[in-house]
């Protein structure tokens, strides 16, 4: 009953939709979403989103935000098209990117590879710095920055923030993002920093818009989470260590990554697991580690570390003598758990429409999870054809990360990048309070916007906007005269809406337009006549500037 | 009634009228005499391991569960080993800052504390000891923000103040409180062109009733203030050394707005690195590093304030503590009860507080970890009003503390 009432009220506004829309209605396809798991009625959602709101609601979401001339790209193609092919990303040419992506060479190196021409610094040299008998410079030669570890990561973060201004493949950016933060590690902790751009690549990328379950058992085998989680260290009672530097050295049981596993990865912290079960799920992971950790870096699983014993995760049994398979059998029963499935509903639902996620739409979302063995691309689906989705509720009612905001502004000002001008602006999501890849507790980062807003960092978006506008940032080139062609340069009135048009489409409300008009005579501001930076007394990059550090930008 | 920022937030019309005056100045109509007390909240992200922080030497079954990263007993004249306290506990050779302190009577710890909710989650314990509330999810502000809600508000917009590149969960709440990296970079930088910042004041000015408008007015309330006040030219006094690392520099700059008079009464900071699951090590190594820079922050921050330290109460937390014995890497995993310190004016210090629940597996919480004696709770609500003077009952909401006071605090 509770069914059929949902399914006419999407209908309802579904019509709605399709009555008002421009662009194409999207369509509800009836039996998505037809799932046990639905047992209460969405309360109505407020009125929907329509007209060429849609478009921009939709580029707000599934992109780092839209670039002048996306939303007539989008309106030419129609919503629910566009949605579908960001569903498809190998449809889409994004050749551009990988051409971008070329000089960034660590980020196609194996993990051999880095660990043989990124070597960690040799000790002794520390100790003739030390003792006076190598100078800096001489160091810095033979130890040159740019062949030391730290560059792998920076170059990851570099080529982050170039994907994220620059691919057409947008959706799939955001869900890398996404799902690396899910199972995060922490560059900055140990071998990780060896490890991590494989483990993006290997890990989390391949399985972006794919299975849920593949993302599990791709993290677990992989040697970053494997070291970031202390597993590849955790073995039987009384096991002694087989070889290495630490040989006959005792190990054991390190509960780390199943805790982990359960909490963040899996069922939630209110997945109804209990301490028994982290060491149980423990016990069943003993044995998987990383062979040779410092040359070669690959899963292996060793038995003579494993607990052979029988395990009871979960109320189920695990009979003893599994082996390898005891971890495999713990990722099948996880991750066909209910509990899961909301887990993960509710931060997809997070990310995409509200801070408080509609429980409605979590419970069809999860079961999207449950029908489709834990399908991404279903789930995405089930959430962009919701009636929540494309709800005045939603729209613009999540406020940007400070990594979202940065690559946003630079997209609204129809700018680009370079590799070391990529370096510049992930510093500035670190400033802004979002450090890349330096999310240390496994938590990773907040997707809520009230861990984002505050004094110091709202500063710094302000400051950001001042610099990216006015050129501070020399390898990121942002184009202003073309973002204010078409209108009229001897008139700064219609300089500042087209302006406004092109970077906050219809937010602007009318005191945000007065105070930037006011602007627009600053007596500072002495040039007579038009040249390059706009229209006479008006200084384009400052409002620009202005319009990037404003309120109604930090919304997505 | 109505608070400070619930009155930014609808302040719209109100604050309008005003147009002109910094709002710190306006509101001083309302403004109740300062007591001048701060309290400086530390917490250590990661769960810290409290029995190597301050050792219970004197307990049988220590040094057996711990084969190698037990800490030797303490040794007269050996500085390399942990620093008897009272014949049973020692601090870690690490935090040797920390004993002049100690023996001046400024500082104490609080043994065996911890949350009633048994979660080894660090994030939902951080959440709870940070909201107060342990085991409710709901509550929407922190015990911190709320020691203070209740006062009448002060002309300042420095009253809470966190530095960090996040406002943390404690301070979340009616208090308006402020977060900010540094001092220094607290401001518009525009270089020549002193009209950036006007512009972007009068965008925030606007009326709308929501998070990003609120902040924002805040933020250039204390924009104005901290450049009239120069704080972050102030610098160490009394040859204190801070520690060159982001805890170090918090407590300097904490330091900084305490000394400028900004009207500060609560400031948080915080460490990360904690969560020693591998290679803990004992008197030397990973733990022993963290807390090196720990003790060496606290021990600049009361030589800094000098005689100003009689107002301020400095408080440690840590979400919960770590299992009794090592785990199969040299480590801990996650435990229950933990070690606080509490330093500063008021303090009735050089004494180890609470009841020790031993570490003889029967004594176990769970058979694993050390038992919680003391609620945090009942330790912090202590401090708070004892410290800052305010009312115990809105700051821990449906907490009645069932032990005697630990009489803590003069």
């Amino acid at each position: 009953m509770s069914r059929t009432r949902s399914w006419t009220t999407r209908a309802l506004v579904c019509v709605a939709v399709g009555f008002w829309a421009f662009g194409g209605c999207i369509q509800v396809k009836p039996g998505e979403g037809q799932v046990s798991a639905v047992t209460t009625v969405a309360p109505a959602p407020t009125a929907a989103v329509t007209g060429d709101r849609q478009i921009l609601h939709a580029l707000s979401r599934l992109t780092y935000g839209p670039r002048p001339g996306d939303v007539e790209r989008v309106r030419a193609l129609g919503v629910s098209a566009w949605i579908d092919r960001q569903l498809r990303p190998r449809t889409i040419d994004d050749s551009a990117t990988e051409r971008a992506l070329a000089e960034l060479t660590t980020l196609r190196m194996s993990i051999p590879e880095l660990l043989r021409e990124y070597p960690r610094p040799d000790p002794r040299l520390r100790a003739q710095i030390a003792n006076g008998e190598m100078s800096r410079q001489e160091m810095l030669e033979r130890y040159p920055i740019e062949k030391r570890p730290v560059r792998i990561a920076d170059e990851l973060r570099a080529a982050k923030v170039l994907r994220a201004v620059t691919t057409e493949r947008q959706l799939e950016e955001i869900m890398v993002e996404f799902w690396f933060n899910h199972f995060n590690v922490f560059a900055g902790k140990g071998d990780v920093r060896w490890y991590v751009s494989a483990y993006e690549r290997e890990a989390i990328r391949p399985y972006a818009l794919g299975k849920f379950p593949d993302l599990v058992r791709a993290t677990a085998h992989h040697p970053a989470m494997l070291f970031y989680l202390d597993n590849w260290l955790s073995a039987k009672p009384d096991y002694r260590i087989q070889a290495g530097p630490n040989r006959g050295r005792p190990a054991g049981l390190n509960e780390n990554y199943a805790r982990e596993l359960m909490e963040l990865h899996t069922l939630g912290v209110d997945g109804g697991y209990t301490q028994k079960d982290v060491t149980e799920v423990a016990r069943a992971f003993t044995g998987w580690t990383i062979d040779r950790p410092r040359t070669d870096a690959h899963f292996i699983f060793r038995p003579g570390m494993h607990d052979t014993g029988e395990k009871i995760v979960l109320g189920h049994r695990i009979p003893g003598g599994g082996g390898r398979d005891d971890g495999e059998r713990v990722i099948e029963l996880l991750t066909r758990q209910p509990a899961t499935a909301r887990f993960v509903a509710t931060k997809l639902v997070r990310r995409f429409v509200s801070d408080t996620p509609p429980p409605a739409l979590v419970a069809r979302v999860a079961g999207s999870y449950l029908n489709t063995g834990g399908d991404i691309s279903s789930m995405l689906r089930t959430i962009f054809e919701s009636p929540e989705f494309m709800s005045e509720d939603a729209y613009r009612a999540k406020i940007k990360k400070p990594f979202e905001f940065v690559a946003s502004a630079v997209r609204a000002l129809g700018g680009t990048t370079d590799a070391q001008g990529a370096m510049a602006l992930a510093r500035a999501s670190a400033e802004i309070g979002e450090p890349l890849y330096q999310a240390q507790p496994p938590t990773g980062y907040a997707d809520r916007g009230e861990v984002w807003v505050n004094a110091g960092a709202l500063l710094a978006r302000m400051n950001f906007a001042l610099g990216l506008a006015s050129g501070r940032y020399s390898k990121v080139s942002v184009e202003l005269p073309a973002l204010v062609a078409g209108a009229d340069p001897r008139s700064p009135e219609a300089v500042l809406d087209r302006l406004l048009v092109t970077l906050v489409a219809d937010q602007a409300g009318s005191r945000t337009r007065a105070v930037l008009a006011a602007q627009l005579n600053d007596p500072q501001i002495t040039r007579l006549s038009p040249d390059d930076r706009g229209p006479a007394n008006t200084d384009v990059a400052k409002l620009a500037a202005l319009v990037i550090g404003s309120p109604e930008f930090q919304r997505r | 009634m109505m608070t400070r920022r619930t009155l930014l937030k609808a302040g719209g019309c109100a604050l309008v009228a005003y147009a002109g005056a910094p709002r710190f100045l306006v509101r001083t109509a309302r403004a109740a005499e300062p007591s001048g007390k701060v309290l400086v909240a530390v917490f250590q992200r990661g769960a810290v391991d409290g029995l190597s922080m301050v050792m219970p030497h004197g307990d049988p079954a220590y040094a057996g569960v711990r084969p190698s990263i037990a800490l030797q007993p303490p040794r007269r004249g050996e500085s390399e080993r942990a620093v008897d306290l009272d014949g049973f506990f020692a601090l870690h050779p690490a935090l040797a800052p920390l004993v002049p302190l100690w023996e001046r009577r400024a500082l104490a710890v609080v043994h065996a504390c911890g949350s009633p909710d048994t979660t080894r989650s660090h994030f939902d314990a951080q959440d709870y000891m940070e909201s107060g509330t342990p085991g409710v999810k709901s509550t929407q502000d922190g015990w911190l923000a709320r020691a203070i809600g209740g006062r009448a508000a002060k002309a300042t917009p420095f009253r809470a103040v966190a530095i960090g590149p996040a406002l943390p969960r404690t301070l979340h709440g009616d208090v308006g409180a402020l977060s900010m990296q540094s001092l220094d970079r607290f401001d518009v930088r525009a270089g020549a062109d002193t009209t950036a910042r006007q512009g972007f004041e009068a965008l925030y000015e606007q009326g709308v009733r929501d998070l990003l408008h609120g902040t924002g007015r805040e933020t250039f309330d204390a924009v104005k203030m901290l450049k009239s006040v120069r704080a972050s030219r102030i610098a160490p006094a009394n040859g204190a050394e801070y520690p060159r690392a982001p805890f170090g520099e918090a407590l300097r700059q904490i330091a900084q707005l305490v000394k400028a008079d900004v009207g500060l009464e609560v400031a948080f900071a915080d460490m990360q690195g904690w969560d020693t699951h591998v290679g803990q090590g004992a008197e030397r190594g990973q733990l022993a590093l963290r807390l090196r820079d720990f003790g060496a922050a606290l021990a600049a921050l009361a030589q800094d304030l000098g005689d100003k330290m009689a107002d301020v109460v400095v408080l440690t937390m840590s979400e919960f503590g770590r299992t009794v014995a090592e785990n199969g890497n040299r480590g801990t995993d996650h435990g229950h009860a933990t070690a606080m310190l509490v330093m500063g004016g008021g303090v009735r210090g050089g004494r180890v507080y609470g009841r020790w629940p031993g570490l003889d597996r029967s004594q176990l919480f769970e058979g694993r970890d050390l038992a919680v004696t003391t609620d945090f709770r009942s330790f912090f609500s202590e401090v708070a009003t004892r410290h800052l003077g305010v009312a115990a009952t809105p700051i821990f909401p449906g907490f009645r503390s069932t032990q005697a006071p630990l009489g803590i605090l003069a």
